[in-house]
């Protein structure tokens, strides 16, 4: 059984003048993971941070359709923007962790949203480091600064942070470009235990890595969403002829 | 492509190269002997601080440029603390100076790291592009007064203003001064404050949004905490700027070489007495060493204090790029 999470309809995405998307609709799906591809500049971060409403804080930014999580249009005035983001995490490119210990930047958000009780966020630390695999490197140096750790980790880390605010969706850009293969394995492979719990949408150029961890795969191209489909129906059996091209490396 | 055509262009790209090579080399030495003559200058003067320096407390006594020990007519003896090189005894106690400069460096300091942390946040975080281009120019513009033109504002209207409204013990006064040290420390600070918060890198801002956090939250927990080491440099600059600034403090202090610890009396710095006696003493004298020694004592400490601004700022340029 699968359920929508994330309807998107008729959404067309601005920046000034330039336009990012051009009247995409999709239909996301909880538990599910749904890789966005297509060459660069053609929308994917723009609509992942649609998503989030990141996008508010780009300058010129403005969109006409609807962004609707379980339902409800996010871009609605009286949604919160807090809210909205305790909902939906983010994952960047390069690792963003705080110049701060590793505890502090676990801890940030939830003393950010009103946790005090230093046994109930030392709680949430561990659980979302053992979520993000990545516990038993961090449990003894919890008060060493996030930045010393290697760029694999860091990345976990930023999963675990991501974590911390008890998200139903995960938004993920390109997670592992900055990655060398192993951890990059280790991060598909956390992307596979977090579908249980999440619904997680994956940026990646990385064409291998969209056939092996996704369940749905959108080609997009020019703002446009050309095909959306079963991930191993996108790379056995395409129905559009760009998105052959594009999966099969002909084009991008 | 025949022999004599490889041959041609062989030599040609070696001339080329060669003479690349001669100009860049040129251009290398011109830079490094530049740098080597202001090293050397200052070392210079350094030399010459502490030769003429020596000179003084060879001929007066280090003792003296700490306090002077009289005994009272009661008979005990007393330290006090006094600048009056052209009395019959002589008295060359720079504390009282240094008292002074702290007096109105301080204060400025405390002012300008307010003002000057309020006004970079505004324009690093806040601002729009527009209105941080017509801001800065004229933040720039402040910092760029003459300082006699400010000294000369706060004598003569700054004074009288703040004289009617409170009352102070002397029209001019150290906190006057620092008023007007804070005009030129405030741009001084709020320019190096915006450079910190924006060698923030944007992904930090990100991450702080997307974990739900607004701006405030952003600037107060995040952008803030990363600049920490810049901001500090920007106050310890700006205290520099403040110890070493000479018209404003002479102009509006009041210039009384008396030791005082209280801000709304006149005072004296080290930086104004060096500037109204140099031109009047007679060469070589035991009054003339002393200024330098005061010299020495100024050059010192702001090189001390630039010296840990710059570590400072190094130190966070290299844990913000990791
Ligand atoms: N903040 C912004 N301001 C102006 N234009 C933007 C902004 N963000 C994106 N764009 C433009 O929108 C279009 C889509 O950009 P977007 O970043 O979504 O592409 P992308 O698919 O993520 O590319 P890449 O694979 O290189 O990351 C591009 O033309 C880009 O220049
Ligand atoms: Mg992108």
């Amino acid at each position: 059984m699968k359920e929508v999470k994330i309807k998107i309809n008729n959404l067309s995405v601005y920046f000034n003048y330039i336009q990012a998307l051009n009247d995409v609709s999709i239909e996301l799906y909880a538990n599910r993971v749904t890789s966005i591809i297509g060459p660069s500049g053609c929308g994917k971060t723009s609509l992942l941070r649609t998503i989030n409403r990141m996008n508010d804080l780009m300058h010129g930014f403005r969109l006409t359709g609807e962004v609707l999580i379980d339902g409800v249009n996010i871009y609605e005035p009286e949604i919160d923007v807090v809210n909205l983001r305790k909902l939906v995490g983010m994952i960047f490119q390069k690792s963003n962790l705080f110049p701060k210990s590793v505890y502090e930047n676990l801890a940030f958000a939830p003393m950010l949203h009103g946790i005090k009780d230093k046994k109930e966020i030392e709680e949430i630390v561990e659980r979302t480091a053992i979520q993000a695999g990545v516990w038993n490197e961090i449990k003894d140096r919890l008060n060493e600064n996030a930045l010393n750790f290697s760029a694999g980790q860091q990345q976990r880390i930023c999963i675990a942070r991501a974590l911390t605010v008890e998200p139903d969706i995960l938004l993920m850009d390109e997670p592992a470009t900055a990655l060398d293969p192993v951890s990059t394995a280790r991060i598909e492979e956390l992307i596979f235990e977090l579908k249980r719990k999440y619904t997680i949408v994956v940026v990646t150029h990385n064409m291998q890595q969209a056939a092996r961890i996704s369940d749905y795969t959108a080609f997009f191209y020019l703002g446009h969403l050309v095909e959306y489909d079963k991930t191993t129906r996108i790379f056995t059996n395409p129905a559009n002829k760009q998105t052959e091209d594009y999966v099969t490396g002909r084009f991008g | 492509m025949n022999v004599k055509e490889e041959e041609f262009i062989s030599q040609y790209s070696a001339a080329v190269s060669k003479k690349k090579l001669i100009k860049e080399k040129l251009i290398k030495y011109f830079f490094m002997i530049n740098s080597l003559a202001a090293i050397f200058l200052i070392l210079s003067i350094f030399i010459f601080l502490l030769y003429e320096s020596y000179r003084a407390f060879e001929q007066i006594g280090i003792g003296e440029f700490i306090g002077k020990e009289i005994s009272t007519p009661g008979g005990t003896a007393k330290t006090i603390y006094q600048w009056y090189p052209t009395s019959e005894e002589p008295r060359y106690s720079i504390i009282s100076l240094l008292v002074g400069s702290l007096l109105t460096a301080l204060p400025a300091t405390l002012i300008s790291a307010l003002f000057g942390i309020a006004v970079g946040i505004y324009l690093s975080e806040i601002a729009s592009s527009r209105s941080r281009e017509i801001l800065k120019p004229v933040i720039e513009i402040f910092a760029g007064i003459p300082t006699v033109v400010i000294g000369f504002i706060m004598l003569a209207i700054g004074a009288t203003v703040f004289n009617d409204l409170f009352h102070p013990p002397n029209r001019l006064n150290a906190f006057l001064a620092s008023i007007g040290l804070s005009i030129i420390c405030i741009p001084i600070v709020a320019s190096l404050t915006e450079e910190a918060l924006r060698s923030v890198p944007n992904e930090l801002r990100m991450a702080s949004y997307s974990l739900g956090a607004n701006k405030w939250q952003t600037i107060k927990n995040v952008i803030l905490p990363a600049a920490i080491s810049g901001l500090s440099a920007a106050i310890i600059l700006g205290f520099g700027r403040a110890v070493g600034e000479t018209m404003i403090v002479l102009m509006a202090s009041g210039n009384a070489a008396e030791l005082t610890f209280n801000i709304f009396r006149s005072m004296r710095s080290m930086t104004a007495t060096i500037a109204a006696e140099m031109g009047e003493v007679s060469f070589e004298s035991n009054h003339y060493y002393a200024l330098f020694v005061i010299g020495m004592v100024l050059f010192v400490s702001t090189f001390i204090l630039n010296l840990i601004a710059e570590l400072i700022l190094n130190k966070m340029r290299k844990k913000l790029r990791s």
